[in-house]
């Protein structure tokens, strides 16, 4: 259709638009409806968290961590206390343990639950978004009636967690996890049976498994390109150890792997179903004992004053695996440094490639189907607009300045 | 000349009642909508609000636009969807310009507006409204097809049988329930063709599985996008009364039987009854082309719409034409 001295046209998808959760920009080259190039400009919503961390001690920036994402707020939490925990050589009780994980899980569930709603959203299935915000308010709910917030919950310390599992929360658990399993078909019926949303979703925004593993897609991602990774399967932490965790996979459901968004849509409803399998197995195997190693926060922080070296955390967030390495220095109470990896700065990588050869209309599912955490990836970015012509700098110049930076930290 | 001035006030207020009836549409689908996904909703006068709100608004013009196009073109796309309530047959009162225009003027003036519509957009200087109206464009072009064929094998039906009056206009098949006079496999083709015309309502809106024109996700709001003010009301308004045009075409052509004559009334109450019992079975057609189709179903792609009416609606269509005039003809 094309003609090769046709002009293209330039139609921006974000910073702010209706079919994004968070500000991004895709500038989109389109002959017709098709989309002929893609730049991803992010950069919108930059806080330099990470600074921000370098002057308050450990434990004040377990609730900034918690504010680097809306959703994953526990994720980050559990990576930043698990990289504390690493340097500090701390043991975390098993109980402890057993909470972090169930809290993970009802994250996961409240994420991707949400993602399924806004993916419906995205391609015009307003009944089915609807449908998504009313199932999440249950879980919100629990999550409400364990840890007293909504959204960031407060619930980890380092060397343990701050709430226990009463008999009541225990049961209100139970009840959710029967709720879900009543309620969640609708989405399953979204996925295996609608013939428009599957007409949308299929083929659209392929992601090869070559391709996901050369550009480093995580989580969700990666695994509707068919790889098997998942840290609760391949490197278990906290309670994961003691399940039986299987990476889903879509060859596995429907005997073969397309890397569409439909795949990552299957991917991510399964997932709630193995949510709810593991808070159940967690509920059941809930060790007795304290949830805390050091209740005394002064103590704590003796502690975590004397302790030196790099350490890191890595955990499977809702949309991938999310990195964090910091620094403590002995005799400094505050934070040497800290670095945070989230997923989506993995998976918006692979932008680019699932746009080539689609059509604008599906620009923002596509973009929506990594389930972008825009405010989590926004790390590192540097533009010399201000003095230069707007160009962004690249990504050689980047590694530079980042290994600069580190020697210069390492130095001084 | 008395004639004419009669004509002149029921079409002027046919027109309001029309319009007052759109809005009251968008409201109560609005409303329905929200039950149907569980939600409060808002209240069924809410359309009329936002309209009186949006009347009371700055039009503001693009810069790169075509001022005089853009300001012009949401009124005549107005104008032209009331036009076509003219000619359809409100109950058992007669088209107020029935003698001058039948189905094909209708389609006509449904394509008009679309086009209307499509200029609006394509006039803003907007490259997302012109996605939106290269969109627009597309889905009319979708959408005559089964149209087309649907009108006329309903006017070779007309004609073949020898239904007193024209075979092109509504009227003719008021006055005659198509659904009487032909046989088994007649029913079966009537009956293809009646979902295939109320398949065509969402494209003539642009809502539900064919909300492509204006989709927000996508493009925001389309063709829509520059508009503010009263230009976006009268735009809001034209999509409403095209809903409520079509679903009346289609309450005409398949579903005429009236009400007051089956009660055995006679006279103005008759008229009355069968006034309003025309406006319930139109919000009736509107309400499942519209709504529940909108409420189901996400939205396609525009070449999925495309192939959708061309092929799959077209071929509904060509089922109910070939089975109607086996019927007709053997």
């Amino acid at each position: 259709m094309a003609s090769e001295n046709k002009k293209t046209y330039k139609i921006p998808i974000g910073p702010v638009h209706v079919g994004l959760k968070e500000p991004i920009t895709a500038w989109l080259d389109l002959d017709g409806e098709s989309i002929t190039n893609a730049t991803i400009r992010p950069g919108a919503i930059h806080r330099g968290i990470e600074f921000m961390a370098r002057d308050r001690n450990p434990i004040q920036v377990i609730s900034l961590s918690e504010r680097i994402c809306g959703i994953c707020s526990f994720s980050h939490v559990v990576c930043f206390v698990r990289a504390v925990e690493n340097v500090a050589d701390m043991p975390v009780p098993a109980r402890a343990q057993y909470i972090r994980a169930i809290v993970l899980e009802l994250e996961r569930i409240h994420s991707h639950v949400l993602w399924a709603g806004v993916a419906c959203y995205t391609i015009g299935f307003d009944s089915a978004f609807h449908l998504g915000m009313l199932l999440r308010e249950k879980v919100m709910d629990i999550l409400e009636a364990f840890t007293g917030n909504r959204v960031n919950y407060g619930m980890g310390t380092i060397g343990g967690v701050r709430w226990d599992v009463t008999p009541a929360v225990n049961q209100a658990l139970r009840d959710m996890i029967q709720y879900y399993r009543d309620e969640f078909d609708a989405f399953y019926d979204v996925v295996t049976e609608d013939p428009i949303a599957k007409a949308r979703m299929r083929d659209v925004g392929v992601l090869s498994r070559e391709d996901a593993i050369s550009y480093c897609a995580l989580g969700p991602t990666a695994r509707a390109s068919g790889i098997r990774c998942d840290l609760r399967w391949s490197a278990p932490y906290e309670a994961y150890g003691d399940m039986d965790i299987k990476p889903i996979v879509p060859q596995d459901y429907y005997g073969e792997v397309h890397g569409d968004v439909f795949d990552r849509f299957l991917v991510r409803v399964l997932e709630v179903y193995q949510s709810l399998d593991i808070i159940e197995a967690c509920l059941d195997g809930l060790p007795e004992g304290p949830i805390m190693t050091e209740p005394k926060i002064p103590k704590l922080l003796g502690q975590l004053k004397k302790a030196d070296g790099m350490g890191w955390g890595a955990i499977e967030a809702p949309r991938g695996d999310d990195t964090h390495v910091l620094k403590l220095t002995a005799g400094d109470e505050n934070v040497t440094w800290w670095k945070v990896r989230a997923p989506t700065y993995s998976n918006a990588v692979s932008w680019p490639i699932m746009f080539k050869n689609n059509e604008l209309a599906d620009a923002p599912l596509i973009i929506n189907s990594v389930d972008p955490c825009i405010s989590c990836m926004e790390r590192m970015l540097i533009t010399d607009k201000g003095q230069d012509t707007g160009k962004v700098v690249t990504k050689s110049e980047l590694l530079e300045r980042c290994r600069d930076k580190t020697r210069r930290l390492m130095q001084g | 000349m008395m004639t004419f001035l009669l004509k002149i006030i029921a079409g002027a207020a046919l027109m309001l009642l029309a319009g007052i009836f759109a809005i009251l549409f968008e409201g109560l689908d609005r409303v329905i909508h929200a039950k149907m996904q569980r939600r409060v909703g808002p209240p069924v006068l809410q359309a009329f609000y936002d309209l009186l709100k949006l009347l009371g608004k700055e039009n503001i013009t693009p810069r790169s636009g075509n001022k005089w196009m853009f300001n012009t073109a949401p009124w005549f796309s107005v104008a032209v969807t009331l036009l076509v309530f003219m000619y359809i047959p409100i109950g058992s009162l007669p088209a107020i310009l029935g003698n001058s225009g039948g189905l094909i003027l209708i389609i006509y003036l449904l394509g008009l507006s679309a086009v209307m519509m499509a200029l609006g957009g394509f006039s803003s200087g907007n490259p997302i409204a012109n996605v939106g109206a290269q969109r627009e464009m597309i889905l009319m072009m979708s959408y005559e097809l089964p149209l087309a064929v649907v009108v006329t094998t309903m006017a070779w039906l007309a004609y073949k049988l020898g239904l007193p009056g024209q075979p092109f206009s509504v009227e003719t098949f008021v006055a005659t329930p198509v659904w009487g006079v032909v046989g088994k496999a007649g029913i079966l083709g009537l009956l293809l063709l009646f979902v295939s015309l109320v398949l065509v309502v969402p494209g003539e809106t642009g809502k539900g599985i064919m909300d492509i024109p204006e989709a927000k996700t996508e493009i925001l709001e389309g063709l829509t996008i520059e508009y503010s003010g009263t230009n976006l009301a009268m735009i809001h308004l034209a999509i409403s009364l095209r809903a409520l045009a079509m679903s009346g075409v289609i309450v005409g052509l398949f579903i005429p039987w009236s009400l007051g004559a089956s009660l055995g009334l006679h006279g103005a109450v008759l008229f009355f009854i069968d006034f309003i019992w025309f406006w319930i079975k139109t919000f009736a057609v509107a309400i499942t082309g519209v709504t529940l189709i909108r409420t189901a179903f996400g939205r396609f792609k525009i070449w999925q719409a495309s192939y959708f009416y061309w092929i799959k609606i077209a071929g509904l269509a060509l089922a109910g034409m070939i089975l109607l005039s086996l019927d007709v003809l053997l």
